[in-house]
Protein backbone atom coordinates (compact mmCIF):
# COMPACT_ATOMS: atom_id res chain seq x y z
CA UNK A 1 0.00 0.00 0.00
CA UNK A 2 2.94 2.45 0.94
CA UNK A 3 6.37 2.43 -0.23
CA UNK A 4 8.79 4.59 0.52
CA UNK A 5 12.44 4.45 -1.27
CA UNK A 6 15.33 6.44 -0.42
CA UNK A 7 13.66 9.44 1.14
CA UNK A 8 15.79 12.66 1.71
CA UNK A 9 14.20 15.95 2.64
CA UNK A 10 16.17 18.82 3.29
CA UNK A 11 14.82 22.60 4.23
CA UNK A 12 17.37 25.17 3.05
CA UNK A 13 20.85 23.82 4.27
CA UNK A 14 19.53 21.17 6.91
CA UNK A 15 18.82 17.48 6.15
CA UNK A 16 15.78 16.55 8.74
CA UNK A 17 15.25 12.67 6.76
CA UNK A 18 18.11 11.41 5.44
CA UNK A 19 17.66 7.73 3.78
CA UNK A 20 14.29 6.75 4.50
CA UNK A 21 12.88 3.30 3.19
CA UNK A 22 9.73 1.72 4.47
CA UNK A 23 6.92 -0.42 2.98
CA UNK A 24 3.49 -1.00 4.91
CA UNK A 25 1.02 -3.85 3.74
CA UNK A 26 -2.83 -3.77 3.64
CA UNK A 27 -4.01 -4.32 7.37
CA UNK A 28 -0.94 -3.73 8.84
CA UNK A 29 -0.38 -0.68 11.86
CA UNK A 30 3.15 0.80 11.52
CA UNK A 31 4.27 2.42 14.85
CA UNK A 32 6.58 5.12 14.20
CA UNK A 33 8.65 5.97 17.75
CA UNK A 34 11.25 9.16 17.80
CA UNK A 35 12.45 12.08 19.63
CA UNK A 36 10.35 15.15 19.29
CA UNK A 37 11.87 17.62 16.33
CA UNK A 38 12.97 13.84 14.38
CA UNK A 39 10.97 14.44 11.14
CA UNK A 40 8.21 12.43 12.07
CA UNK A 41 5.85 15.06 10.99
CA UNK A 42 7.87 16.08 7.90
CA UNK A 43 7.70 12.07 6.78
CA UNK A 44 4.10 11.79 7.18
CA UNK A 45 3.66 14.97 5.17
CA UNK A 46 5.63 13.89 2.83
CA UNK A 47 3.78 10.94 2.30
CA UNK A 48 0.40 12.72 1.32
CA UNK A 49 2.38 15.09 -0.95
CA UNK A 50 2.10 18.17 1.35
CA UNK A 51 6.04 18.42 1.77
CA UNK A 52 8.66 17.27 -1.37
CA UNK A 53 11.15 15.47 -1.37
CA UNK A 54 14.86 16.59 -2.32
CA UNK A 55 15.71 12.79 -3.33
CA UNK A 56 13.67 9.57 -3.42
CA UNK A 57 10.45 8.58 -3.91
CA UNK A 58 6.85 7.75 -1.93
CA UNK A 59 4.61 5.03 -3.48
CA UNK A 60 0.83 5.06 -2.84
CA UNK A 61 -1.25 1.96 -3.77
CA UNK A 62 1.55 1.22 -6.30
CA UNK A 63 2.02 5.21 -7.69
CA UNK A 64 4.60 7.47 -7.15
CA UNK A 65 2.58 10.35 -5.78
CA UNK A 66 4.69 13.39 -7.29
CA UNK A 67 4.53 12.01 -10.76
CA UNK A 68 0.53 12.48 -10.72
CA UNK A 69 -1.46 15.48 -11.51
CA UNK A 70 -3.52 17.57 -9.56
CA UNK A 71 -6.88 15.61 -10.21
CA UNK A 72 -5.44 11.92 -9.55
CA UNK A 73 -3.42 12.95 -6.86
CA UNK A 74 -6.73 14.37 -4.92
CA UNK A 75 -8.79 10.98 -6.19
CA UNK A 76 -5.67 9.14 -4.68
CA UNK A 77 -5.79 11.01 -1.67
CA UNK A 78 -9.40 10.68 -0.67
CA UNK A 79 -8.71 6.92 0.02
CA UNK A 80 -6.00 8.26 2.64
CA UNK A 81 -7.08 9.84 5.91
CA UNK A 82 -4.74 12.12 7.77
CA UNK A 83 -4.47 13.52 11.50
CA UNK A 84 -2.63 16.42 12.02
CA UNK A 85 -0.82 16.48 15.15
CA UNK A 86 -2.55 19.92 15.78
CA UNK A 87 -6.03 18.59 14.54
CA UNK A 88 -6.39 21.27 12.46
CA UNK A 89 -10.04 21.65 12.77
CA UNK A 90 -11.82 23.99 10.02
CA UNK A 91 -12.39 27.03 12.43
CA UNK A 92 -15.50 28.94 10.63
CA UNK A 93 -17.28 25.83 10.72
CA UNK A 94 -18.71 23.89 13.73
CA UNK A 95 -18.27 20.45 14.25
CA UNK A 96 -20.97 18.88 12.49
CA UNK A 97 -19.97 20.69 9.26
CA UNK A 98 -16.48 19.70 9.69
CA UNK A 99 -17.03 16.33 9.06
CA UNK A 100 -19.48 16.90 6.73
CA UNK A 101 -16.65 18.90 4.98
CA UNK A 102 -15.23 15.52 4.14
CA UNK A 103 -18.51 14.29 2.82
CA UNK A 104 -19.50 17.76 0.88
CA UNK A 105 -18.46 16.03 -2.82
CA UNK A 106 -19.68 12.34 -2.75
CA UNK A 107 -22.73 11.65 -4.19
CA UNK A 108 -22.88 8.38 -3.52
CA UNK A 109 -24.78 9.43 0.29
CA UNK A 110 -28.10 11.04 0.73
CA UNK A 111 -28.43 14.00 3.11
CA UNK A 112 -29.95 11.89 5.67
CA UNK A 113 -27.29 9.24 5.49
CA UNK A 114 -24.01 11.81 5.84
CA UNK A 115 -25.83 13.10 8.89
CA UNK A 116 -26.49 9.56 10.60
CA UNK A 117 -22.59 9.43 9.70
CA UNK A 118 -21.85 12.47 10.98
CA UNK A 119 -23.50 11.47 14.17
CA UNK A 120 -22.16 7.73 14.66
CA UNK A 121 -18.61 8.92 13.87
CA UNK A 122 -19.15 11.77 16.48
CA UNK A 123 -20.75 9.34 18.92
CA UNK A 124 -17.16 6.63 18.53
CA UNK A 125 -15.50 9.79 19.68
CA UNK A 126 -17.63 10.06 22.61
CA UNK A 127 -18.40 13.96 21.21
CA UNK A 128 -21.76 13.80 19.91
CA UNK A 129 -23.36 16.29 22.17
CA UNK A 130 -20.54 18.73 20.93
CA UNK A 131 -21.84 18.65 17.26
CA UNK A 132 -23.01 22.45 17.29
CA UNK A 133 -20.20 23.86 18.74
CA UNK A 134 -17.38 25.34 16.99
CA UNK A 135 -13.44 24.24 17.29
CA UNK A 136 -12.91 27.02 19.39
CA UNK A 137 -15.18 26.31 21.84
CA UNK A 138 -13.61 22.91 22.84
CA UNK A 139 -10.79 21.55 24.45
CA UNK A 140 -7.34 20.37 23.15
CA UNK A 141 -7.91 17.19 23.60
CA UNK A 142 -11.60 16.93 22.24
CA UNK A 143 -10.01 18.98 18.71
CA UNK A 144 -8.32 16.19 18.50
CA UNK A 145 -11.23 13.34 18.94
CA UNK A 146 -13.10 15.27 16.45
CA UNK A 147 -10.14 15.51 13.80
CA UNK A 148 -9.62 11.90 14.25
CA UNK A 149 -13.45 11.41 13.51
CA UNK A 150 -13.48 13.88 10.63
CA UNK A 151 -9.85 11.84 9.29
CA UNK A 152 -11.99 8.62 9.17
CA UNK A 153 -15.42 9.48 8.58
CA UNK A 154 -14.02 8.82 4.80
CA UNK A 155 -13.63 5.12 5.25
CA UNK A 156 -9.81 5.49 4.07
CA UNK A 157 -7.75 2.89 3.08
CA UNK A 158 -4.64 4.13 4.51
CA UNK A 159 -4.59 6.02 7.36
CA UNK A 160 -1.23 8.06 8.80
CA UNK A 161 -2.13 9.68 12.39
CA UNK A 162 0.43 12.16 13.90
CA UNK A 163 0.17 11.87 17.59
CA UNK A 164 -3.47 10.77 17.82
CA UNK A 165 -3.24 10.69 22.33
CA UNK A 166 -1.33 12.94 22.66
CA UNK A 167 -2.99 15.33 25.28
CA UNK A 168 -5.45 13.05 26.02
CA UNK A 169 -5.62 11.25 29.75
CA UNK A 170 -4.96 7.76 29.63
CA UNK A 171 -8.39 6.53 29.82
CA UNK A 172 -9.38 8.81 26.58
CA UNK A 173 -6.74 7.38 25.00
CA UNK A 174 -7.11 3.55 25.38
CA UNK A 175 -9.99 4.39 24.05
CA UNK A 176 -8.73 6.16 21.29
CA UNK A 177 -6.53 3.14 20.85
CA UNK A 178 -9.22 0.94 20.68
CA UNK A 179 -11.01 3.02 18.07
CA UNK A 180 -7.74 2.65 16.00
CA UNK A 181 -7.92 -0.81 16.58
CA UNK A 182 -11.07 -1.61 15.58
CA UNK A 183 -10.77 0.85 12.55
CA UNK A 184 -8.05 -1.71 11.28
CA UNK A 185 -10.03 -4.76 11.91
CA UNK A 186 -13.38 -3.51 10.21
CA UNK A 187 -11.83 -1.79 7.05
CA UNK A 188 -8.87 -3.54 6.97
CA UNK A 189 -6.82 -0.36 6.77
CA UNK A 190 -3.26 0.01 6.46
CA UNK A 191 -2.28 2.93 8.82
CA UNK A 192 1.21 4.51 10.17
CA UNK A 193 0.61 5.84 13.59
CA UNK A 194 3.38 7.96 15.23
CA UNK A 195 3.35 8.42 19.25
CA UNK A 196 5.04 8.92 22.18
CA UNK A 197 2.57 6.99 23.74
CA UNK A 198 4.02 3.53 25.02
CA UNK A 199 0.55 2.11 25.89
CA UNK A 200 -0.71 3.63 22.46
CA UNK A 201 1.78 1.61 20.89
CA UNK A 202 1.63 -1.42 22.80
CA UNK A 203 -1.67 -1.96 22.11
CA UNK A 204 -1.91 -0.88 18.22
CA UNK A 205 1.15 -1.55 17.15
CA UNK A 206 2.13 -4.37 15.07
CA UNK A 207 5.44 -3.42 13.98
CA UNK A 208 7.33 -0.44 15.33
CA UNK A 209 10.31 1.71 13.72
CA UNK A 210 12.48 4.29 15.87
CA UNK A 211 13.57 7.33 13.87
CA UNK A 212 16.87 8.98 15.42
CA UNK A 213 18.71 11.50 13.47
CA UNK A 214 16.80 11.01 10.33
CA UNK A 215 17.08 7.56 9.31
CA UNK A 216 15.31 4.17 11.13
CA UNK A 217 17.33 2.77 14.06
CA UNK A 218 15.54 -0.51 14.47
CA UNK A 219 12.54 -2.33 13.63
CA UNK A 220 10.36 -5.06 15.56
CA UNK A 221 7.24 -5.90 17.41
CA UNK A 222 6.56 -4.35 20.66
CA UNK A 223 7.38 -7.18 22.25
CA UNK A 224 10.97 -7.32 20.56
CA UNK A 225 11.77 -3.53 21.14
CA UNK A 226 10.47 -3.40 25.08
CA UNK A 227 13.13 -6.42 25.39
CA UNK A 228 16.04 -5.15 24.11
CA UNK A 229 18.57 -3.74 26.14
CA UNK A 230 20.17 -1.65 23.34
CA UNK A 231 20.95 2.55 24.79
CA UNK A 232 19.43 3.84 21.94
CA UNK A 233 15.98 1.75 21.88
CA UNK A 234 15.41 1.83 25.66
CA UNK A 235 14.45 5.28 26.47
CA UNK A 236 11.20 5.25 24.60
CA UNK A 237 9.60 2.16 26.18
CA UNK A 238 10.82 2.98 29.97
CA UNK A 239 8.83 6.23 30.95
CA UNK B 1 18.95 47.39 -4.23
CA UNK B 2 19.28 44.85 -7.46
CA UNK B 3 18.06 42.14 -4.36
CA UNK B 4 14.78 44.52 -4.07
CA UNK B 5 13.72 44.53 -7.75
CA UNK B 6 14.41 40.56 -7.74
CA UNK B 7 12.09 39.98 -5.18
CA UNK B 8 9.58 42.39 -7.12
CA UNK B 9 9.97 40.62 -9.78
CA UNK B 10 9.70 37.23 -8.38
CA UNK B 11 6.49 38.45 -6.69
CA UNK B 12 4.88 39.69 -10.00
CA UNK B 13 5.93 35.99 -11.54
CA UNK B 14 4.16 34.36 -8.58
CA UNK B 15 1.17 36.23 -8.81
CA UNK B 16 0.98 35.89 -12.73
CA UNK B 17 0.84 32.03 -12.38
CA UNK B 18 -1.30 32.10 -9.26
CA UNK B 19 -3.77 34.71 -11.76
CA UNK B 20 -3.06 31.46 -14.45
CA UNK B 21 -3.78 29.17 -12.02
CA UNK B 22 -7.65 30.29 -11.10
CA UNK B 23 -7.99 31.37 -14.97
CA UNK B 24 -7.79 27.35 -15.55
CA UNK B 25 -9.42 26.19 -12.22
CA UNK B 26 -12.46 28.03 -12.91
CA UNK B 27 -13.45 26.70 -16.20
CA UNK B 28 -13.15 23.37 -14.34
CA UNK B 29 -16.83 22.21 -13.27
CA UNK B 30 -18.29 21.52 -10.96
CA UNK B 31 -18.00 25.44 -9.32
CA UNK B 32 -19.17 25.13 -5.55
CA UNK B 33 -22.18 27.30 -6.21
CA UNK B 34 -23.13 27.21 -2.13
CA UNK B 35 -19.75 28.43 -1.28
CA UNK B 36 -19.88 30.84 -3.90
CA UNK B 37 -22.98 32.39 -2.93
CA UNK B 38 -22.14 32.17 0.69
CA UNK B 39 -19.23 34.53 -0.38
CA UNK B 40 -21.14 36.79 -1.98
CA UNK B 41 -23.10 37.51 0.46
CA UNK B 42 -20.34 38.20 2.97
CA UNK B 43 -18.08 40.08 0.80
CA UNK B 44 -21.08 42.04 -1.29
CA UNK B 45 -23.78 42.88 0.89
CA UNK B 46 -22.18 43.10 4.34
CA UNK B 47 -20.03 45.64 2.77
CA UNK B 48 -23.07 47.43 1.84
CA UNK B 49 -23.53 49.56 4.73
CA UNK B 50 -20.16 51.18 4.59
CA UNK B 51 -20.40 51.94 1.02
CA UNK B 52 -23.35 53.25 1.63
CA UNK B 53 -22.29 55.75 4.02
CA UNK B 54 -18.65 56.68 2.05
CA UNK B 55 -20.88 57.12 -0.87
CA UNK B 56 -23.75 59.60 0.80
CA UNK B 57 -20.71 61.72 1.94
CA UNK B 58 -18.75 61.61 -0.89
CA UNK B 59 -21.29 63.37 -2.93
CA UNK B 60 -22.74 65.96 -0.35
CA UNK B 61 -18.95 66.54 0.42
CA UNK B 62 -18.42 67.01 -3.22
CA UNK B 63 -21.14 69.51 -3.78
CA UNK B 64 -20.36 71.58 -1.05
CA UNK B 65 -17.00 71.91 -2.07
CA UNK B 66 -17.87 72.68 -5.69
CA UNK B 67 -20.01 75.14 -5.00
CA UNK B 68 -18.00 78.48 -4.28
CA UNK B 69 -15.81 77.77 -7.53
CA UNK B 70 -18.54 77.17 -9.93
CA UNK B 71 -20.27 80.03 -8.04
CA UNK B 72 -17.30 82.19 -9.11
CA UNK B 73 -18.03 82.04 -12.80
CA UNK B 74 -22.24 82.17 -11.84
CA UNK B 75 -22.29 78.22 -12.82
CA UNK B 76 -24.36 77.04 -10.05
CA UNK B 77 -26.60 75.81 -12.44
CA UNK B 78 -23.95 73.23 -13.78
CA UNK B 79 -23.67 71.72 -10.14
CA UNK B 80 -25.44 68.57 -10.48
CA UNK B 81 -23.73 68.07 -13.70
CA UNK B 82 -20.51 68.25 -12.68
CA UNK B 83 -20.80 66.56 -9.28
CA UNK B 84 -22.37 63.61 -11.13
CA UNK B 85 -20.17 62.95 -13.93
CA UNK B 86 -17.26 63.15 -11.08
CA UNK B 87 -18.76 60.87 -9.00
CA UNK B 88 -19.74 58.62 -11.80
CA UNK B 89 -16.75 58.35 -14.14
CA UNK B 90 -13.59 58.35 -11.29
CA UNK B 91 -14.23 59.41 -7.57
CA UNK B 92 -17.41 56.95 -7.21
CA UNK B 93 -15.38 53.62 -8.34
CA UNK B 94 -12.00 54.78 -6.90
CA UNK B 95 -13.17 55.75 -3.38
CA UNK B 96 -15.58 52.55 -3.09
CA UNK B 97 -12.98 50.12 -4.57
CA UNK B 98 -10.42 51.65 -2.07
CA UNK B 99 -13.00 50.86 0.73
CA UNK B 100 -13.52 47.58 -0.53
CA UNK B 101 -9.77 47.38 -0.72
CA UNK B 102 -9.69 47.99 2.91
CA UNK B 103 -12.29 45.52 4.30
CA UNK B 104 -12.35 42.51 1.98
CA UNK B 105 -9.26 42.99 1.09
CA UNK B 106 -7.58 42.63 4.46
CA UNK B 107 -10.27 40.15 5.62
CA UNK B 108 -9.36 37.75 2.86
CA UNK B 109 -5.36 37.90 3.46
CA UNK B 110 -6.62 37.46 6.61
CA UNK B 111 -8.71 34.85 6.88
CA UNK B 112 -6.70 32.89 4.32
CA UNK B 113 -3.50 33.40 5.98
CA UNK B 114 -4.53 32.04 9.23
CA UNK B 115 -5.91 29.01 8.05
CA UNK B 116 -3.07 28.21 5.95
CA UNK B 117 -0.81 28.93 9.10
CA UNK B 118 -2.76 26.49 11.45
CA UNK B 119 -2.78 23.94 8.57
CA UNK B 120 -6.14 23.99 7.54
CA UNK B 121 -5.59 24.46 3.83
CA UNK B 122 -3.24 21.61 4.38
CA UNK B 123 -5.82 19.29 5.71
CA UNK B 124 -8.11 20.38 2.94
CA UNK B 125 -5.54 19.54 0.39
CA UNK B 126 -5.19 15.92 1.88
CA UNK B 127 -8.87 15.32 2.20
CA UNK B 128 -8.49 15.54 -1.99
CA UNK B 129 -10.41 18.61 -1.60
CA UNK B 130 -9.11 20.93 -4.02
CA UNK B 131 -8.36 24.19 -1.23
CA UNK B 132 -8.04 26.34 -4.89
CA UNK B 133 -10.78 25.65 -6.07
CA UNK B 134 -12.98 26.05 -2.96
CA UNK B 135 -11.17 29.21 -1.20
CA UNK B 136 -9.02 31.18 -3.82
CA UNK B 137 -11.65 31.02 -7.07
CA UNK B 138 -15.02 31.46 -4.96
CA UNK B 139 -13.48 34.35 -3.11
CA UNK B 140 -12.05 36.38 -6.56
CA UNK B 141 -15.36 35.41 -8.16
CA UNK B 142 -17.05 37.03 -5.82
CA UNK B 143 -14.93 39.99 -5.32
CA UNK B 144 -15.26 40.58 -9.28
CA UNK B 145 -18.56 40.33 -9.28
CA UNK B 146 -19.77 42.36 -6.07
CA UNK B 147 -17.50 45.27 -6.40
CA UNK B 148 -19.44 46.46 -9.76
CA UNK B 149 -22.51 46.03 -8.00
CA UNK B 150 -21.45 48.10 -4.82
CA UNK B 151 -20.19 50.76 -7.14
CA UNK B 152 -23.55 51.60 -8.63
CA UNK B 153 -25.14 51.37 -5.39
CA UNK B 154 -22.28 53.61 -3.89
CA UNK B 155 -22.96 56.52 -6.96
CA UNK B 156 -26.57 56.05 -6.61
CA UNK B 157 -26.24 57.01 -3.25
CA UNK B 158 -23.66 59.36 -3.96
CA UNK B 159 -26.13 61.38 -5.87
CA UNK B 160 -28.98 61.69 -3.80
CA UNK B 161 -26.12 63.13 -1.16
CA UNK B 162 -25.40 65.23 -4.16
CA UNK B 163 -29.13 66.58 -4.32
CA UNK B 164 -29.17 67.38 -0.66
CA UNK B 165 -26.15 68.76 -0.82
CA UNK B 166 -27.32 71.49 -3.60
CA UNK B 167 -29.82 71.68 -1.20
CA UNK B 168 -28.10 73.23 1.63
CA UNK B 169 -28.11 77.02 -0.23
CA UNK B 170 -30.56 76.43 -2.96
CA UNK B 171 -34.17 74.75 -3.40
CA UNK B 172 -33.88 72.66 -6.41
CA UNK B 173 -36.98 69.75 -6.26
CA UNK B 174 -35.21 65.82 -7.04
CA UNK B 175 -37.00 65.75 -10.69
CA UNK B 176 -35.07 68.85 -11.68
CA UNK B 177 -31.72 67.57 -10.30
CA UNK B 178 -31.75 64.65 -11.60
CA UNK B 179 -32.91 65.37 -15.40
CA UNK B 180 -29.95 67.76 -15.34
CA UNK B 181 -27.72 65.19 -14.16
CA UNK B 182 -29.20 62.59 -16.79
CA UNK B 183 -28.36 65.27 -19.33
CA UNK B 184 -25.15 65.39 -19.11
CA UNK B 185 -24.29 61.75 -18.44
CA UNK B 186 -23.34 59.59 -21.84
CA UNK B 187 -22.84 55.86 -22.06
CA UNK B 188 -19.28 57.14 -22.49
CA UNK B 189 -18.98 58.39 -19.00
CA UNK B 190 -21.14 54.96 -17.29
CA UNK B 191 -20.01 52.14 -19.41
CA UNK B 192 -16.01 52.84 -18.90
CA UNK B 193 -16.03 53.53 -14.88
CA UNK B 194 -18.54 50.20 -14.51
CA UNK B 195 -15.89 48.03 -16.65
CA UNK B 196 -12.91 48.89 -14.59
CA UNK B 197 -14.88 48.24 -11.41
CA UNK B 198 -14.82 44.71 -12.62
CA UNK B 199 -11.15 44.62 -13.54
CA UNK B 200 -10.96 46.75 -9.75
CA UNK B 201 -12.73 43.75 -7.63
CA UNK B 202 -10.80 41.03 -9.29
CA UNK B 203 -7.78 42.47 -8.83
CA UNK B 204 -8.50 42.76 -4.81
CA UNK B 205 -9.91 39.47 -4.98
CA UNK B 206 -6.24 38.21 -6.41
CA UNK B 207 -4.44 39.80 -4.44
CA UNK B 208 -5.92 39.28 -0.79
CA UNK B 209 -6.34 35.71 -1.88
CA UNK B 210 -2.57 35.26 -2.90
CA UNK B 211 -1.14 37.28 -0.28
CA UNK B 212 -3.26 34.36 2.30
CA UNK B 213 -2.60 31.44 0.34
CA UNK B 214 1.46 32.05 0.25
CA UNK B 215 1.43 33.33 3.80
CA UNK B 216 4.70 33.06 5.92
CA UNK B 217 4.14 31.13 9.20
CA UNK B 218 3.35 32.06 12.36
CA UNK B 219 1.04 35.04 13.56
CA UNK B 220 3.25 37.31 12.05
CA UNK B 221 2.86 35.84 8.73
CA UNK B 222 -0.85 36.48 9.42
CA UNK B 223 -0.44 40.42 10.11
CA UNK B 224 1.61 40.94 6.96
CA UNK B 225 -0.72 38.88 4.79
CA UNK B 226 -3.35 41.22 6.02
CA UNK B 227 -1.35 43.89 5.55
CA UNK B 228 0.22 44.10 2.27
CA UNK B 229 -3.24 42.65 1.16
CA UNK B 230 -4.29 45.98 1.65
CA UNK B 231 -1.19 48.40 0.21
CA UNK B 232 -1.40 46.11 -2.80
CA UNK B 233 -4.71 46.15 -3.46
CA UNK B 234 -5.22 50.16 -2.89
CA UNK B 235 -1.97 50.49 -5.25
CA UNK B 236 -3.35 48.20 -8.04
CA UNK B 237 -6.33 50.11 -7.77
CA UNK B 238 -4.50 53.52 -8.53
CA UNK B 239 -2.75 51.67 -11.42
CA UNK B 240 -5.76 49.68 -12.82
CA UNK B 241 -7.58 53.46 -13.04
CA UNK B 242 -4.79 55.24 -14.16
CA UNK B 243 -4.49 52.50 -17.49
CA UNK B 244 -8.43 52.83 -18.02
CA UNK B 245 -8.51 56.50 -17.97
CA UNK B 246 -5.61 56.08 -20.74
CA UNK B 247 -7.53 53.32 -23.05
CA UNK B 248 -10.91 55.35 -22.47
CA UNK B 249 -9.51 58.45 -24.30
CA UNK B 250 -8.02 56.95 -26.68
CA UNK B 251 -11.92 56.15 -27.87
CA UNK B 252 -13.52 59.75 -27.16
N1 LIG C 1 8.52 23.87 6.70
C1 LIG C 1 9.68 23.71 7.37
N2 LIG C 1 10.74 24.48 7.07
C2 LIG C 1 11.90 24.32 7.72
N3 LIG C 1 12.12 23.41 8.68
C3 LIG C 1 11.11 22.62 9.03
C4 LIG C 1 9.82 22.72 8.40
N4 LIG C 1 9.00 21.81 8.95
C5 LIG C 1 9.72 21.17 9.89
N5 LIG C 1 11.00 21.65 9.94
C6 LIG C 1 12.06 21.15 10.82
O1 LIG C 1 12.06 19.76 10.72
C7 LIG C 1 12.38 19.17 11.96
C8 LIG C 1 11.40 18.06 12.26
O2 LIG C 1 10.10 18.59 12.45
P1 LIG C 1 8.85 17.65 12.75
O3 LIG C 1 7.69 18.54 12.88
O4 LIG C 1 8.80 16.58 11.74
O5 LIG C 1 9.22 17.02 14.16
P2 LIG C 1 8.45 15.86 14.90
O6 LIG C 1 9.31 14.68 14.86
O7 LIG C 1 7.09 15.73 14.37
O8 LIG C 1 8.41 16.42 16.38
P3 LIG C 1 7.21 16.42 17.43
O9 LIG C 1 7.22 15.10 18.10
O10 LIG C 1 7.58 17.50 18.38
O11 LIG C 1 5.96 16.70 16.68
C9 LIG C 1 12.35 20.29 12.99
O12 LIG C 1 13.69 20.54 13.38
C10 LIG C 1 11.81 21.46 12.26
O13 LIG C 1 12.51 22.61 12.66
MG1 LIG D 1 5.24 16.17 14.92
Amino acid sequence: MVKIEHLKISFADKTILKDISLSLKKGENLVILGKSGSGKSVLIKCLVGLIAPTEGSVMLFEKNIFDLGEDDLNLLRKKVGFLFQSAALYDSMTVRENLEFQLRYSKSLSEFEKGELVRSMLASVGLEESMDKMPSELSGGMQKRVGLARTLITSPEIVLYDEPTTGLDPFTSREISKLILEVQKKYNTASIIITHDVECAKSTANRILILKNGAFIAEGSFKELNESTDKEIQPFFNQ
Amino acid sequence: MIRGWRLFFEEITKITRFSLRFFRSVFKLPLDVNELFRQCYSIGYKSFPLVAITGFIMGLVLTIQSRPTLAEFGAESWLPAMVSVSIIREIGPVITALIFAGKVGSGIGAELASMKVTEQIEAMEVSGMNPFKYLVVTRIIATTLMLPILVIAADAIALYGGYMGVNLKANVNIHLFFSSVFDKLCFMDIFPALIKTVFFGFAIGLIGCFKGYHSGKGTQGVGESANYSVVFASLSVFIIDMMAVQITSLFL
